[in-house]
């Protein structure tokens, strides 16, 4: 029953969401609307109930244990807490937005800024000539980091262009086909968690 | 030979402080290198252009967050500066998700000072966040009032003279998605697919190589591509003598021209320090 | 007189109204002829619903448009349109001719969408043949370099006695690549029962974080270990894309695992966490079908499983018979695809016939 229960939801609703993208009629949308997207909302905010609680586990277990960094997991649960309050009780008022765009977006954007750093040194590391391959790469990465910026133009006027090209045809070539190719895989996913084949996500043994 | 080993083995920290070196000193002491305008850009471009005098409003939408905010807030103000030129209605929708209202505000922050003759609910109205993502994408399409209620400020959408010409995508001639992930796919199977809006796409440089396919295809109107993108629409916009603002994505340019540049030396560098030890062991 | 009918405007001609086809009902499209004339501006569209006496104004097109979607309308109520042009200096043309009566009305079935219909049949009759095929005969699976070192990575964090990391992406439940992630995740949590080597799981979905935490647990059970599951190291750290990349990127410097397993979807933060798993010196292997973010794992990673290769790792590594069934069934459907391509290229190239190109289409 642990198992079958849930393999016969996934079998009957795969099938009737399947139908349901090719019913245009009223009916339809509404049970898409009610019965899926509105009740994934609701759901997921159980979920996030289990998670907060999971979240406040780790830390206080890491806070109460002493481990390495665990000053840190202090930060975590106030922040937690301070945001989480900020907006409740002055519902996106003052607090919350200074918070919002004098910490948040700072701490967003330096991390996203890490990857100018970390491009390089990977870059540095990973970008040898090795085979055939990788030197396809090679160079094709060389043109393409010239080509985008504006000192390419003055090398080559032809090169922005280029670039371009190399963008439209050879690039869009290998995306199409690495899309058709996960496409397909992501159809053969979905009809075997439908089927019953793939069981993994259910968490229980076969 | 020492000397290439021990390229092969530098501690990394070099290239990190060589790179912020470089970065820093070009958004210091700008130089102002020229950005050539590509057929995607020139092509959004156009198309917004042609929207003048048609009645039709632009919607920008802002699915992105501080993270990718360098690349693509500079495109949402040139965006902006040129619908609000060029009187094209904008509505300015703050995201998919609650993260990105915040960016949509500072958009328009840093542009509304250079155009005090606009009038909030004629020339543009600024729509909130609104739970549901491809919920509120498909209610758009039967009324945008219907779906928002009011506005961010609190306005009744009903009451807003643009809202009352406009209201759905039959009377809005682009969506234009600002975003560092997926959404503008969401656009364009909600949007495009299901009621033919038409979709352009402002996007990181990461990700607008996987987009050209839908470029070419027709799906996307026209794409902006990362810095490069945002800095090519501030030229056009320069170019057609609309205020422009700091032009942060045109001084970034040169920032990122010779990070690019130091990047290639240290690749070649790296290369042939590989080769030459690689010949040596043999 | 003779001057005013010579610069007057004419109405559109030829307009005609039909149901909307393949929608919920409530849409009438309305055509016509365009009017050829500089001086026009646009179209007025007017509206006469069943038992209303006279027609109402509807809507207005600009002059590059000569069709219309009425949408709001009710069902089964007869609609009549009728248009007149409008001028440029504000005049007026006379009125079309009215439309016949017509209904809208809701369909069943999105006849648009046939041939997605049959394709998803015919594919899964595909893949039920060829599952039922693999029970009886061994199928050839071409080797994946990232799922044939799994083992090698497990058996280097017991060697060294340190943890591995295992990271699940930053996708929801409703990611395939997120399904594919928690597929490989049993096997590898197996392993990692077996050997007595600790696995830690920081996820950034509060619903990937409670099947995870499932997932591993079952196989610690599978492997007879349940004693050694540990629910804390299978946490939900936060949901935010870069404060995630932070707080795994701190546990990589903190725990050095010996192995980071980097699989799922991911987006710009890949590289913060791959590049910061090389400074530490764990071995590591990526998964993603996140096309955009493979270059930066192929850059910074021992070993990329790429693409639709992390669909297949449950049957790579189970070599469950109706799994590699499956794989098998996907080959057969990308090759009758390419075949597809290829012809509809030729037809379209050397013939200017689009029939492969209309069988493919929706719109």
């Amino acid at each position: 029953m642990r198992r079958n229960l849930p393999l016969a939801l996934a079998f009957i609703l795969g099938f009737v969401m399947i139908f349901q993208y090719f019913i245009p009629h009223p009916l339809s949308q509404k049970f898409y609307d009610i019965f899926i997207q509105q009740w994934l909302i609701i759901i997921s905010i159980f979920f996030y109930i289990l998670s907060w609680r999971s979240f406040v586990l780790y830390h206080t277990n890491k806070i109460r244990r002493k481990k390495e960094g665990w000053w840190a997991s202090i930060v975590a649960i106030v922040s937690f807490l301070f945001m989480a309050l900020a907006g409740i009780i002055t519902k996106k008022g003052y607090i919350f937005n200074q918070m919002y765009n004098y910490v948040y977006a700072p701490l967003q954007a330096t991390m996203f800024s890490l990857l100018a750093f970390f491009v390089a040194s990977a870059a540095f590391r990973a970008f040898r000539a090795r085979n055939l391959e990788a030197t396809l790469l090679l160079i094709a990465a060389t043109i393409v980091m010239l080509g985008r910026v504006s000192v390419g133009s003055y090398i080559w006027k032809g090169l922005p262009d280029f670039v371009e090209w190399i963008l439209e045809y050879p690039n869009m070539a290998a995306q199409r086909g690495i899309r058709i190719g996960v496409g397909l895989g992501m159809i053969a996913t979905s009809l075997k968690i439908i089927l019953g084949i793939e069981r993994t996500y259910l968490g229980g043994g076969d | 030979m020492r000397f290439f080993e021990k390229i092969l083995k530098i501690d990394r920290r070099w290239i990190f402080l060589i790179v912020g070196i470089v970065v820093i000193i070009p958004l210091i002491f700008p130089i102002g290198m020229p950005v050539l305008t590509t057929p995607p850009v020139r092509s959004l471009y156009n198309y917004v252009d042609k929207l003048q005098g048609t009645g039709k409003a632009v919607m920008l939408v802002t699915d992105f967050d501080p993270s990718t905010m360098p690349e693509l807030l500079p495109m949402a103000c040139a965006i902006l500066r040129h619908c609000f030129a060029k009187k094209i209605p904008v509505y300015l929708y703050g995201g998919l998700y609650s993260a990105y209202v915040g960016m949509a505000e500072m958009a328009l922050e840093k542009t509304l000072p250079d155009f005090p003759d606009l009038q909030y609910g004629k020339d543009y109205i600024f729509l909130g966040y609104v739970p549901g993502v491809s919920l509120v994408i498909l209610g758009m399409g039967g009324s945008i009032s219907g779906t928002f209620n009011t506005d961010y400020y609190g306005n009744k959408l009903d009451t807003l003279p643009l809202n009352k010409m406009v209201d759905n995508y039959k009377n809005i001639g682009i969506v234009i998605d600002l975003s560092g992930s997926a959404s503008p796919e969401t656009w364009v199977i909600y949007g495009y697919q299901r009621f033919g809006v038409r979709i352009g796409v402002g996007t990181t440089a990461v990700s607008a190589a996987q987009y050209y396919p839908m470029l070419q295809t027709g799906q996307f109107v026209g794409m902006l591509g990362g810095l490069k993108g945002a800095a090519e629409y501030e030229q056009l916009i320069k170019k057609a003598g609309i205020p422009t603002g700091r032009l942060e994505a045109t001084i970034g340019m040169d920032a990122q021209s010779f990070v690019h540049i130091f990047l290639i030396f240290i690749i070649i560098l790296g290369n042939i320090a590989f080769l030459i030890t690689k010949k040596r062991k043999v | 007189m003779f001057m005013i009918i010579m610069f007057s405007l004419y109405p559109p001609f030829n307009v005609r109204a039909s149901d909307k086809p393949n929608d919920g009902g409530g849409s009438i499209l309305i055509k016509w002829d365009k009017v050829e004339d500089t001086l026009l501006a646009g179209y007025e569209i007017f509206i006469l619903e069943e038992g209303m006496e006279d027609y109402e104004q509807y809507d207005y097109v600009p002059a590059i448009y000569n069709t219309y979607e009425a949408e709001g309308l009710k069902n089964n109520v007869n609609y009549r349109f009728k248009i007149r042009s409008l001028g440029k200096d504000g005049s007026y043309s006379d009125f079309s001719v009215p439309t016949e009566p017509v209904k809208c009305y809701p369909q069943f079935f999105k006849l648009n969408k046939l041939n997605t219909f049959f394709a998803i049949f015919i594919y899964l009759f595909i893949l039920v043949y060829f599952t039922k095929k693999a029970r009886g005969e061994h199928l050839f699976i071409r080797r994946i370099a990232g799922l044939d070192h799994l083992e090698e990575a497990v058996g280097r964090a017991t060697e060294m006695g340190k943890p591995m990391l295992y990271v699940p992406g930053i996708s929801t439940l409703s990611d395939i690549a997120t399904l594919a992630a928690l597929n490989i995740l049993k096997p590898v949590a197996k392993k990692a029962a077996e050997y007595d080597t600790p696995l830690i799981v920081p996820n950034y979905d509060p619903m990937v974080n409670i099947v995870s935490q499932e997932v591993v647990k079952e196989a610690y059970t599978e492997a007879g270990r349940p004693d050694a599951f540990k629910r804390e190291n299978v946490f939900f750290l936060c949901d935010s894309q870069f404060a995630y990349a932070a707080g795994v990127d701190g546990i990589m410097v903190r725990e050095k695992p010996a192995t980071n397993l980097l699989i799922g979807m991911f987006y710009a933060e890949s590289l913060l966490l791959a590049e910061t798993g090389n400074m530490t010196g764990a071995i590591q292997i990526a998964g993603t079908d996140a096309v955009a973010q493979l270059p930066f794992f192929v850059a910074a990673c021992d070993y990329t499983i790429m693409g639709e290769e992390l669909y297949a790792a449950s049957a790579y590594l189970s070599r469950e018979p109706k799994l590699v069934g499956s794989l098998k069934a996907q080959d057969l459907s990308k090759m009758i695809l390419m075949g597809f391509i290829i012809i509809g290229s030729i037809l379209m190239l050397g013939f200017n016939w689009d029939i492969i190109i209309k069988l493919f289409g929706t719109v």
